[in-house]
């Protein structure tokens, strides 16, 4: 185990991938930085600091950094997986798929069944996602409840360092499109990351806490309210399965139902918009397949369905809360 | 340079197979028989031959949503297409991308493509990919003038540019994006190379109706881009024998427009006469490979009326290798 920044853990594996596999390609916008100034390659390196020293290692032509054009990157990385290439293409920020979506959704996603599955298109469409940085409504959204309602593509959304290392390899060893979603806020987080050859397999939830009462499942940043608000019901005798799905897509539906059928009681926590998202979506599977086990009718915890605010307290009211999270859990607790 | 007799049939008869894949199309799809929309590229003939003639299967190609000539010139099964076109699961892609998303990755055919202007982003993925390689292998992006227009096209060019990615942007402007005319839909009316050379590419111009002038002139910027000098484009003025798809009133046309092209303007009628005139070829040579490519296409089309069809079950396969 080494103690590692979620973001140290981005970089440390995309640079063990293109070690091992000289067709693991990256690309994107300031994916080197300095490109054509004065403070020359690397003067930035990222602005996540999440391909810091790959120029330097690997040169730029497995290093490529792109002018601002997110059509031509996406495109450009399923032009590179059709050519047998690996590539890691970073979308600086999630919002940003409204002007790259054709080549996501309608390219990469389509081929391998539009060509009748003779095809692989072993691309990685890394991006940073999420609130808490008070940066409003054009570079703070979560859009997996966009990209998991695509067939064709899969969703990862690691939580923890640890995890970033161990799905991020799986991501770039996969032959599928793999959309793998970072949160911005969870960049600095700290935690102990496995040494070696670590990976996750897809659709494998993770059980951060143990409990008989209530299943919990949320993900990203969230997912620290959550445990914040399960160890506080855990001094009141209170017991909360929290459940990380790590993948939206593929879901592990199956980790989820067997919580349920403990506890009877869901409340699913995301920070993407209430309608047609990845809640609701949760909700439905247990009503429909775990139903008789329910006690009480599942709760979904989400932003209102507003664009998100700018100013400190508004954000800060837009998210869901630990107390807005707690208020489900005793709601579901204490039906009838 | 003198074509050897060998290679001038050949150029030929990938025409004619083209041409005619796309009459007998055209006549099929007035049945009902061919469901969805198909766009047949008939009258273009010598672009997408006289360019992909200079290819191997290690060059790649991305086409458009008028890709069957591209496909064919590229080396993809005449039979697999045509059951592809009838949606058989014994076609190209089994049954699932039908006229508009044929592909074959063996042959460097990375797709035809149903969005206007996708393509050429991929197509510079796949020439990042073979500068990657360092073995002079170029992409090539097709594009129609309607396809200019999109802001893709521009990003990709100066992707291109900046990356120095081995793509060939091949314009092949037959002055009607859809149901409109290029005179209003291109600012620089009749005009598309100079777009591309103001991204900071070499830029070529030749006659799409003329296969030696797109063979010609594409020797020279293959040349040009295999040695390694950066992205390149190239505009064919060409035309385009039937509608935007098949079912187009072509209400945009001029009075007899249709016969002029047909009569003046048919690349494989200046093709005959080029080689007759010159005696490269005689008119019993051509003849012979005019027979031999109306059975092939007769073949083709009955071996697809009597290909398997796909099964329900058929629907979930190939969205995933694993799940």
């Amino acid at each position: 185990m080494a103690q590692m920044m979620y973001r140290d853990a981005v970089v440390t594996t995309i640079a063990e991938e293109m070690e091992r596999d000289p067709n693991v390609v990256v690309l994107g916008e300031d994916v080197v930085g300095g490109m054509g100034t004065a403070g020359g390659p690397e003067a930035i390196g990222g602005i996540w600091s999440t391909s810091t020293g790959l120029y330097g290692k690997f040169g730029k032509d497995r290093v490529i950094d792109t002018p601002i054009s997110e059509s031509a990157i996406m495109g450009a990385a399923a032009g590179l997986a059709l050519a047998g290439k690996r590539p890691i293409a970073e979308l600086m920020f999630a919002d940003f798929i409204g002007v790259s979506l054709d080549q996501i959704w309608n390219q990469l996603a389509k081929f391998r069944y539009m060509f009748g599955g003779k095809t692989k298109c072993p691309a990685v469409i890394r991006m940073a996602y999420g609130a808490g940085y008070n940066a409003a409504a054009q570079h703070s959204q979560s859009v997996h409840q966009i990209l998991t309602g695509m067939p064709g593509l899969k969703v990862v959304m690691p939580s923890t360092p640890a995890d970033v290392k161990g799905l991020l390899r799986t991501a770039i060893r996969d032959d599928d499109p793999v959309i793998f979603l970072e949160h911005k806020a969870l960049y600095g987080m700290s935690g102990d990351v496995p040494e070696g050859d670590y990976s996750i397999p897809f659709g494998h939830a993770r059980l951060t806490r143990a409990g008989q009462d209530v299943t919990i499942v949320s993900s990203g940043l969230l997912l620290g309210f959550c445990e914040a608000v399960a160890d506080k019901l855990a001094a009141e005798g209170i017991g909360c399965d929290v459940i990380d799905p790590r993948t939206t897509s593929p879901l592990d539906e199956e980790a989820i139902l067997d919580s349920v059928e403990v506890t009877g009681r869901l409340v699913v926590v995301d920070e993407a918009p209430p309608r047609c998202g990845l809640a609701a979506d949760i909700c439905a599977l247990v009503a429909d397949k775990a139903f008789s086990s329910l006690k009480a009718p599942p709760q979904a915890v989400t932003p209102p369905h507003t664009p998100i605010p700018f100013a400190r307290e508004l954000e800060t009211a837009y998210l869901p809360s630990t107390d807005k999270i707690e208020a489900a859990v005793r709601k579901v607790l204490g039906w009838r | 340079m003198q074509l050897s007799r060998d290679a001038l049939l050949r150029a030929y008869r990938q025409m004619k197979v083209i041409r005619e894949f796309e009459e007998r199309l055209h006549t099929e799809i007035q049945t009902g028989e061919i469901a969805g929309f198909t766009h047949l590229y008939c009258g273009q003939e010598a672009v997408a031959v006289g360019v992909c003639e200079h290819l191997s299967n290690d060059d790649k190609i991305v086409s458009t949503h008028r890709g069957h000539g591209h496909c064919l010139a590229k080396g993809c099964d005449v039979n697999g297409m045509m059951a592809e076109i009838w949606g058989s699961r014994e076609g190209l892609c089994k049954g699932k991308g039908g006229s508009m998303h044929i592909a074959d990755i063996d042959q460097g055919m990375l797709g035809a493509n149903g969005i206007v202007g996708a393509g050429a982003p991929i197509a510079v993925g796949a020439a990042l990919a073979a500068k990657l390689n360092g073995e002079g292998k170029v992409s090539i992006a097709f594009s129609g003038d309607g396809a200019c227009n999109q802001g893709t096209t521009f990003e990709a060019m100066n992707l291109a540019v900046v990356t120095q990615a081995p793509c060939i942007f091949v314009f092949e402007n037959n002055h009607y994006s859809e149901h409109t005319g290029v005179d209003y839909a291109v600012g620089t009316a009749r005009d598309i190379a100079s777009r591309a050379e103001a991204f900071g590419m070499k830029v070529w111009r030749g006659d799409g109706t003329d296969f030696f002038s797109v063979h010609d002139t594409m020797r020279e910027v293959l040349e040009y881009v295999r040695a390694g000098n950066g992205p390149a484009a190239v505009e064919f003025d060409t035309e385009r024998f039937f509608g935007h798809f098949e079912g187009d009133p072509q209400r945009y046309r001029g009075p007899g427009e249709l016969d002029r092209i047909r009569e003046t303007r048919d690349c494989l009628k200046i093709f005959r006469a080029s080689v007759t005139g010159a005696k490269l070829l005689d008119h019993a040579d051509l003849d012979a490979l005019d027979a031999e490519v109306l059975k092939a296409i007769d073949d083709a089309v009955d071996k697809a009326r009597a290909a398997d069809r796909p099964t329900p079950e058929d629907v979930l396969a190939d969205v995933y290798i694993a799940y």
